[in-house]
């Protein structure tokens, strides 16, 4: 290993007086005292959220309306802190979503214990959990730090979705039903 | 309006009243300094500091509400109706009496020390400066430094009486630290009186004088001692610092070492007076720095109190020469505070074996050395 030896100079009189160093910190602080604050006024003043930022978890839609998730579970089996839980049901069969396999009947994250990790949203197979811009959240009691699955869709709106992979099977099974290729 | 009515009125009610308006500018100006710490603080930092409390009664008012409302004002109120109204208590472990005493006695030498020290002067008829003061007494610098330095008293006394580690170790550390620096600090204002003081006048050590020995004629006559006397007036400035307890001397308190130092058992209203009266030593060392090394109410260098009232036309009036110089002395004292807190928010703290040596092993061989070189020049000026 190469050693550089690095010559330590004795402190000049004028250093060892301290009164250029102070006087060079006075001019540093003077020209933050004049610089235009950074602070963000935070109520009035709301911070710019940047891409990929991970905010509340949240449910979407697809862009027909269909919730995504089939309550496989998944986000609640990985969640670390077990925030998450999902009770499954099934959809009836006379709805125009009953190609689809499952839908949950009930879903909730307790925002008190959610750390913002985001494995929710990596393990969906469905992408239909997904961490938004939303970041605040706050309550009186518990119960109200407990978002169910109407405010989760609230909260996540309709996302755009490339695949709409349930229309494609029922699309591909009717055309086998109505005697297709295959 | 007639000024003789308030001529009339016996002695000691004048002197009550007049004791009673400095303290009364004296005490805000104080409170408003916090205020000031905070803003400046938080500009430095590149924060807008305190700029959201408002009494909802006071919201209608235009354009005032919301500048005050920027600037922190009513924060500084709601802070000290906070200090007056919270619980105060007193812990089970300390020595009541002078735990009680200890902030009051704070606050004495601090309100004290004003009544020797001018804050203007006015012409009388005849054109000659007659000092704004409580007390112009001949021995004007000494009573400064006899009273102010008895506020080490309080440190002292709360320390002890605190009767707990901390507060003790802060109360001793701010003990040897300012006995440490008085001397560099009366030292270095010697020079200051030895030229003050030629021979074949009076002597005095009134600082009505010093002020008026800087505004003499003559390239010499006119020159601030601040720039004559650089030396002496920085060993002052330092030494002041020390003394006032400030930032990068703020031993006694040094909060990372010592959790708030000798105040450490103290909250509520104590707490504020001793807050306050820190606050008023600063003014009163800083009037004192100003009196002494900037001129006092002469607002230039060259440029005497005398030369602008003539120039403003006002010459001929007691109270606008009094209220043009009082304007100028507090607007050089407030310029003094903002760098006061400017060096606190830009310095570190130093280590308490550094403040020991940079006290006695520099200032004070320096204030000595200092002293005598000026007393050999002056000796060889009034010789020659």
């Amino acid at each position: 290993m190469a050693v550089i030896p690095v010559e330590r100079k004795p402190l000049t009189l004028a250093e060892r007086t301290y009164i250029p160093q102070i006087v060079h910190g006075l001019k540093t602080t003077f020209r933050h005292l004049v610089a235009p604050n950074v602070t963000l006024e935070y109520p009035e003043q709301r911070p710019e959220i940047p891409g990929g930022y991970r905010g509340v978890p949240t449910l979407v839609r697809d862009p027909n309306g269909r919730e995504k998730c089939v309550s496989c579970q998944l986000c609640e089996f990985v969640c670390p802190p077990k925030a998450i839980r999902i009770t499954p049901g099934e959809i009836a069969s006379d709805s125009a979503q009953a190609h689809v396999e499952r839908a949950p009947q009930a879903f909730d994250i307790d925002m008190l214990r959610c750390i913002y990790c985001g494995l929710c949203q990596e393990v969906c197979p469905e992408e239909a959990i997904w961490l938004q811009t939303q970041y605040s959240m706050t309550g009186y009691t518990r119960e109200e730090m407990v978002n169910h699955k109407d405010r989760l869709y609230e909260l996540g709106g309709t996302l755009p979705d490339a695949h709409l992979k349930w229309d494609k099977k029922k699309a591909a099974e009717d055309a086998a039903a109505h005697g297709g290729h295959h | 309006m007639d000024s003789s009515l308030y001529f009339d009125l016996p002695i000691w009610v004048r002197v009550t009243l007049q004791g009673v308006a400095v303290i009364a500018v004296l005490f805000p100006l104080a409170a408003a300094c916090s205020m000031a710490e905070r803003k400046i603080s938080a500009w430095i930092q590149g924060r807008p500091g305190p700029n959201r409390t408002i009494p909802p009664f006071l919201r209608w008012i235009p354009v005032v509400a919301p500048v005050l409302q920027k600037l922190g004002l009513f924060q500084l109120a709601a802070d000290g109706g906070k200090f007056v109204f919270k619980e105060d208590p007193i812990p089970g472990h300390v020595n009541k009496v002078y735990f009680v005493l200890a902030p009051i006695l704070a606050m004495i030498p601090a309100l004290t020390t004003i009544a020797v020290v001018p804050f203007g002067a006015y012409l009388d008829s005849a054109g000659r400066a007659v000092p704004l003061v409580l007390a112009n007494v001949d021995v004007g610098i000494l009573a400064v430094f006899a009273v102010g330095s008895l506020g080490v008293y309080s440190v002292i006394l709360a320390g002890w009486a605190s009767n707990s580690k901390y507060p003790f170790l802060g109360g001793v550390r701010a003990s040897a630290q300012l006995i440490s620096y008085e001397l560099s600090m009366t030292l270095s204002v010697l020079p200051v009186f030895l030229w003050v003081n030629a021979p074949g006048g009076s002597g005095t050590l009134s600082l009505f004088d010093v002020v008026q020995s800087q505004s003499q004629p003559g390239f010499w006559g006119g020159m601030w001692y601040g720039v004559l006397m650089p030396i002496s007036a920085f060993i002052f400035l330092v030494a002041l610092f020390a003394e006032t307890n400030r930032q990068p001397f703020d031993m006694p308190e040094s909060e990372a070492d010592l959790v708030g130092g000798f105040h450490t058992e103290y909250g509520a209203f104590k707490w504020s007076l001793f807050f306050v009266a820190e606050y008023c030593h600063m003014i009163v060392g800083s009037g004192v720095f100003v009196l002494l090394f900037l001129g006092g109410w002469h607002p230039l260098p060259w440029v005497s109190l005398e030369m602008v009232s003539g120039w403003l036309h006002i010459a001929g009036s007691p109270v606008l020469t009094g209220a043009l110089a009082t304007l100028l002395f507090l607007g050089k004292v407030v310029a003094f505070i903002f760098f006061f807190m400017w060096v606190r928010w830009t310095l570190p703290r130093f280590r308490y074996d550094q403040v020991m040596t940079l006290g006695w092993q520099k200032l004070l061989p320096l204030s000595i050395a200092n002293l005598i070189a000026y007393a050999l020049a002056i000796a060889l000026i009034e010789r020659a």
